[in-house]
């Protein structure tokens, strides 16, 4: 919403200046988002009238032109505009004049003709962004006044950002009443005298859809003149408040649109064939609107239609067949109070939005019709002439929207406010805001007026205090509440401590959107159902990632292509999935490493990461929990064959992976070196193993070194487990300290170099018992794994 | 005898005194003291002396031997401490240099910005709550008071994944999950990303809102301003102004914008805040008593106020930032700016 301040003030009128006025507004909650003047600053420009033109002697395009300025003599002023003639008004510059940019105008001499002045288009006056021409000024325009006087350019755009709440603001009107409020100010709105019919002709009017449309205004206004243009002050006041002349009975609608908030229409009466019916659409019916778009309707829609067919979508826009065009004498002025619910998301559903739609969706004030026709009616004929018919007006007040007192406790003011309110200051905050107040025990009941849609409970009316007390009069308390101990669950890691871990380890965090490219959805997890967007905002982020790798991977890109030749990057969130046919949201913690295992640094020859030193990375997320996760060779199409495990944890449920992305899709992606990637169920490395003691043994360890012999297949952990299945209480620790291929070991096979460390918790362990165990474990190796000991 | 012993020491003196390392040193203490060593080989000559002379003789090259061996001391102490200094010398380094291993990496800036939120919260006990981000248009409309067709359902610009499930457009709906489950008084910090179908300089399709809202006995608007108030100074670390506009939401009564005295030019007017001296940060009220009904929280008994604020625009204001989409182009040049 814009209002033009002059126009304001002339509602009401405070004795404030316009930026106490603009700051006024924003605290009552009518936030102002722009005040512009309405024209650049310039000074010494008068209107002008061209008496005679002649052909500059020296300059094609120059005219040299005698121009009375209302001074005794005529001015010679040098104009090159191709619009320039005898008779014209304009904005002449005096010598001496400013115009925007701090443009000074003096005498001068153009190709030796001298030039005392310089002739104004709109541009150059700061009223408009380009013109093509002198601005031409209405012949009656007084020559010598100057223009900002008698464009009245001495005034503010204020550009209201209005809450959907607010429709009774979407008019001047409306914003003065609440500049009068808050400026303690009476105010009465303008009273409009009915204009008396001329004739008695009438359309026929029948509302069949009475709940949508409860009051309905007509009246037939015949013989206006289809020359009349808009006048200079009604076309400016239109600008102002961001709306473009088109012709006078339009530009009228919309004035009264902009200065009560009463959305009109006016048919071309010719086109039209009584009865008008105001009813429920048909499906199948359709209606090709002013704005050349032909919309189907289905049975739900609300129109206004003729005998023939639907004419306007109601409170929407009306139709191409029956609008006024240039010829039109008889108009038939429409004036309606549709209810908001029979308007909201009519509009939209057909892609549209209106003035008329946005008030309608909002409320209009139902008590207004009859006013704001008589205003249309009388600014018609002063304008365009023509002679009115009478008002038909089909009312049924049952189907109004209802205005029910609500009641408003003293004792509520305080306690939710925390100030003290009176009556009399009740009975003036609220009739000055139109509502009746009536006092009831412990408080007051107040009703709202036709014009107010957001009244309905006590707090409704506790806000209205509260905004137009002022927010920032309220008083402030300290936070004085009961308060429990907080709560500290042992068995749950913090997510911020995987993070701060991660860091340390020298990932970087990212944060990247959850939709994503489908064809990088399909890359990354191909075969894998998505969830789609209906209306996503590009194709790059139209489906919704079923892994976090598909951002990260992007996230890498990004950097590789930045001279990033090391990238670590974690992040935390959503994967989005379908599991049975339902929509399943599972927190992550993926990461995505490539580059070398430290960043460059001397007297150290830099290593290519490997699957290893990302490993070591997950591990360290389990080291915090104290839970062992187990890792199990895996086949996933988005990972190299042979570099991917599953993450599983003790209970045996897959809880991750861990893996070299696929060679193909990383040239595929457009990475030149290997990218490794993890991805973990937070729930499951959140989990953790609360801490239990077990004594220490006071018994010296001994270690025992062996290397076995095994196939390429037989897998480290194999190996382990094998040992562990042994239930030799004294084996304390296994690890494995070298793998070994190459002379000496036959292809096929790898050398595994294991360290035992054993310990007893009641005695020394004696060489015979070690050597004991030792076989055992060999043995056990040899039947299980074929595993030979190395000689 | 005696002048002989009295050369062996001289001689032996010099060569101590030559010894240029402890090895050479060594091999002089072994060439007089060792089994065949000149002194040994005097102590065992000895033997065929009388007993008279065996004393005073055997006297005479004990002493000669303790001189020996004070003057080995001396210079084996003078090597060694030469063979340290050296030692000391050649293993001096650079101690500029940078240091080897792992380097650390930072935070995302709107995870930083959460959690000192989510801090600041804590310590007047809050808790953190998350909730899902495709939801149910009843979670994040219909029980916020927003029926079909309301205007401010056109507002949030939403995400649809069919007619009644939607991405999230505010952290609200978290409210809603709560109450549902919980019994007040509740004290409830909500984070998350939320999503509006809006892109451009200014507008990110995803973004990441925190919501409070704290529900018991007796809270006033003015407890809501408190805190707005308390919690501002606290984030920004200084003392900012507060103020507080009227405004709508369908799910707060009394509803208001809240903004901050500009955290660039402290309220002087700057391009930042676009001259007015004043950052528009979020958005509050109190609960409306539909979204209690619509939970079944009794609304004569209890009250509560609730907020959100966009974690992006703190972390901009806080930190300096001037386009919001670096945030998610998530340029390591960028980010690591931010530990």
């Amino acid at each position: 919403m814009q209002v033009s301040e002059a126009w304001l003030r002339e509602l009401v009128n405070p004795p404030v200046a316009t930026a106490e006025l603009v700051a006024q507004l924003t605290m009552a909650g009518l936030e102002v988002d722009a005040v512009t003047p309405v024209a650049a600053e310039f000074s010494g420009v008068v209107v002008g009238e061209v008496l005679s033109t002649i052909q500059h002697p020296n300059a094609d395009k120059l005219r040299v032109c005698q121009v009375n300025v209302g001074q005794a003599e005529a001015l010679q002023i040098v104009c090159g505009a191709s619009n320039v003639r005898p008779g014209l008004k304009i904005p002449a510059a005096l010598i001496g004049a400013v115009l925007p940019g701090d443009f000074k105008i003096k005498e001068s001499k153009l190709r030796g003709e001298l030039s005392f002045g310089m002739l104004c288009s709109e541009k150059e006056l700061g009223l408009a962004a380009s013109s093509d021409g002198l601005m031409e000024l209405p012949a009656d325009a007084p020559v010598g006044v100057d223009i900002r006087d008698y464009l009245a350019l001495n005034d503010n755009v204020i550009e209201l950002g209005l809450t959907p709440n607010r429709a009774d603001c979407l008019s001047v009107e409306g914003v003065a009443r609440e500049v009068a409020v808050l400026n303690n100010l009476p105010f009465q709105a303008t009273t409009f005298a009915a204009v008396a019919p001329q004739h008695t002709e009438a359309l026929e009017v029948k509302v069949e859809a009475t709940e949508a449309c409860p009051v309905y205004l007509g009246r037939l206004i015949k013989n206006i003149n289809p020359a009349a243009v808009t006048p200079l002050w009604m076309q400016e006041r239109l600008r102002r408040c961001g709306i473009r002349s088109l012709s006078p009975v339009v530009d009228i609608t919309n004035y009264v649109l902009i200065e009560l908030g009463q959305p009109l229409h006016a048919f071309d009466a010719d086109k039209l064939s009584a009865p008008i019916v105001v009813r429920r659409s048909r499906a199948g019916e359709s209606l090709a609107l002013l704005n050349d778009q032909t919309i189907e309707l289905d049975g739900d829609a609300l129109v206004i239609a003729d005998q023939k067919q639907a004419l306007a979508l109601a409170g929407v826009m009306g139709g191409k067949d029956s609008a006024v065009y240039g010829q039109t004498r008889d108009i038939f002025l429409e004036c309606a109070f549709f209810t908001p619910i029979n308007v909201a998301g009519k509009a939209r559903q057909f892609g549209l939005h209106t003035d008329s739609s946005h008030r309608f969706e909002r409320g209009v004030d139902f008590n207004l019709q009859r006013r704001a026709i008589e205003r249309a009616t009388q600014l018609i004929i002063e304008i365009a002439g023509g002679s009115p018919g009478p008002v038909q007006e089909v009312a049924a007040v049952a189907a109004l929207p209802p205005r029910v007192p609500v009641k408003l406790r003293s004792q509520r003011i305080t306690k939710v406010l925390g100030i003290q309110f009176g009556d009399d200051e009740v009975h003036k905050l609220f009739e000055g805001l139109g509502m009746q107040v009536q006092v009831v025990e412990n408080g007051w009941e107040i009703t709202p007026p036709g014009f107010r849609f957001d009244i309905a409970i006590e707090e409704d009316l506790l806000e209205e205090i509260g905004r137009i007390y002022g927010y920032d009069n309220l008083p402030s308390s300290s936070l004085l509440m009961r308060s429990e101990l907080g709560k500290a669950p042992e068995a749950q890691l913090s997510l911020a401590r995987l993070q701060d871990c991660l860091v340390d380890r020298g990932y970087q965090e990212a944060i990247t959107y959850s939709f994503v490219d489908e064809a990088m959805q399909n890359a990354v997890a191909p075969g894998e159902e998505f969830i789609r967007i209906q209306n996503p905002i590009s194709s790059e982020l139209a489906v919704m990632r079923t892994t976090l790798w598909c951002g990260l991977l992007n996230a890498a890109l990004y950097n590789t292509n930045r001279q990033q030749s090391r990238v670590r990057l974690f992040e935390t969130g959503l994967r989005f999935f379908y599991e049975d046919g339902h929509i399943q949201q599972r927190k992550m913690l993926s990461g995505v490493a490539l580059g070398t295992v430290n960043t460059e640094q001397w007297g150290e020859k830099a290593r290519k990461l490997d699957f290893f030193d990302v490993k070591a990375d997950v591990e360290a997320l389990f080291g915090l929990t104290g839970i062992a996760a187990e890792f199990v060779v895996y086949q996933h199409p988005a990972l190299h064959p042979g570099q991917t495990a599953q993450i599983k944890n003790s209970r045996g449920d897959a809880i991750g992976l861990l893996g070299m992305l696929h060679p193909t899709l990383e040239k595929q992606l457009g990475f030149d070196s290997p990218v490794y990637l993890f991805e973990l169920e937070q729930e499951a490395v959140l989990e953790r193993k609360v801490p239990k003691f077990s004594a220490l043994s006071k018994f010296p360890s001994v270690r025992r070194d062996m290397a076995l012999l095994v196939e390429e297949a037989v897998s480290a952990t194999a190996i382990t487990r094998v040992i562990e299945e042994c239930r030799e209480a004294a084996i304390r620790e296994i690890s494995i300290f070298d793998i070994y291929r190459g002379p000496g070991v036959a292809e096929g096979y790898k050398s595994v170099a294991l360290a035992l460390l054993l310990q007893d918790f009641t005695q020394t362990l004696t060489d015979t018992e070690i050597d004991a165990i030792f076989r055992k474990v060999l043995d056990t190796l040899a039947a299980k794994l074929n595993a030979k000991l190395r000689e | 005898m005696s002048a002989s012993i009295e050369d062996i020491v001289t001689q032996a003196l010099q060569e101590l005194a030559h010894a240029a390392d402890l090895i050479q040193l060594d091999q002089v203490r072994v060439n007089y003291l060792g089994k065949k060593g000149l002194f040994t080989q005097q102590m065992k000559e000895l033997g065929s002396l009388d007993p008279e002379q065996r004393r005073s003789a055997g006297q005479i090259i004990n002493d000669a031997k303790n001189t020996f061996q004070e003057a080995l001391d001396a210079r084996k102490s003078t090597l060694e401490n030469a063979e340290l200094a050296a030692r000391l010398a050649s293993e001096c380094i650079d101690v500029t240099l940078p240091g080897r291993g792992q380097t650390v990496s930072g935070l995302h800036p709107v995870t930083i910005t959460l959690r000192r939120i989510a801090k600041i919260f804590a310590e007047a006990g809050f808790n953190v709550v998350e909730g899902p981000e495709i939801e149910d248009d009843y979670h994040n409309f219909g029980a916020l008071n927003i029926p079909e067709h309301h205007p401010a359902r056109a507002m949030h610009d939403t995400f649809y994944f069919d007619a009644h499930t939607v991405l999230r457009t505010h952290t609200s709906p978290v409210q809603i999950r709560v109450m549902e489950s919980e019994k007040p008084p509740l004290k409830i910090i909500a984070p998350g990303r939320v999503y509006r179908c809006d892109s451009d300089m200014t507008h990110s399709p995803m973004f990441h809102q925190v919501e409070g809202f704290l529900v018991d006995t007796d809270v006033s608007f003015g407890d809501l301003k408190g805190v707005i108030f308390e919690f501002l100074r606290a984030f920004f670390e200084k003392e900012v102004n507060v103020r507080f506009r009227p405004s709508y939401f369908p799910f707060t009564e009394p509803s208001a914008e809240f903004d901050v005295s500009c955290v660039m030019c402290d309220g002087k007017g700057c391009r930042v805040c676009k001259q007015t001296g004043w950052l528009e940060v979020g958005g509050c009220g109190m609960i409306h008593p539909e979204v209690f009904k619509s939970v079944g929280i009794d609304n004569q008994v209890y009250s509560g106020f609730a907020f959100g604020t966009g974690v992006e625009r703190l972390a901009m204001m806080k930190y300096g930032i001037n386009d919001l989409r670096m945030f998610f182009e998530n340029d390591l040049k960028f980010l690591q700016q931010f530990r």
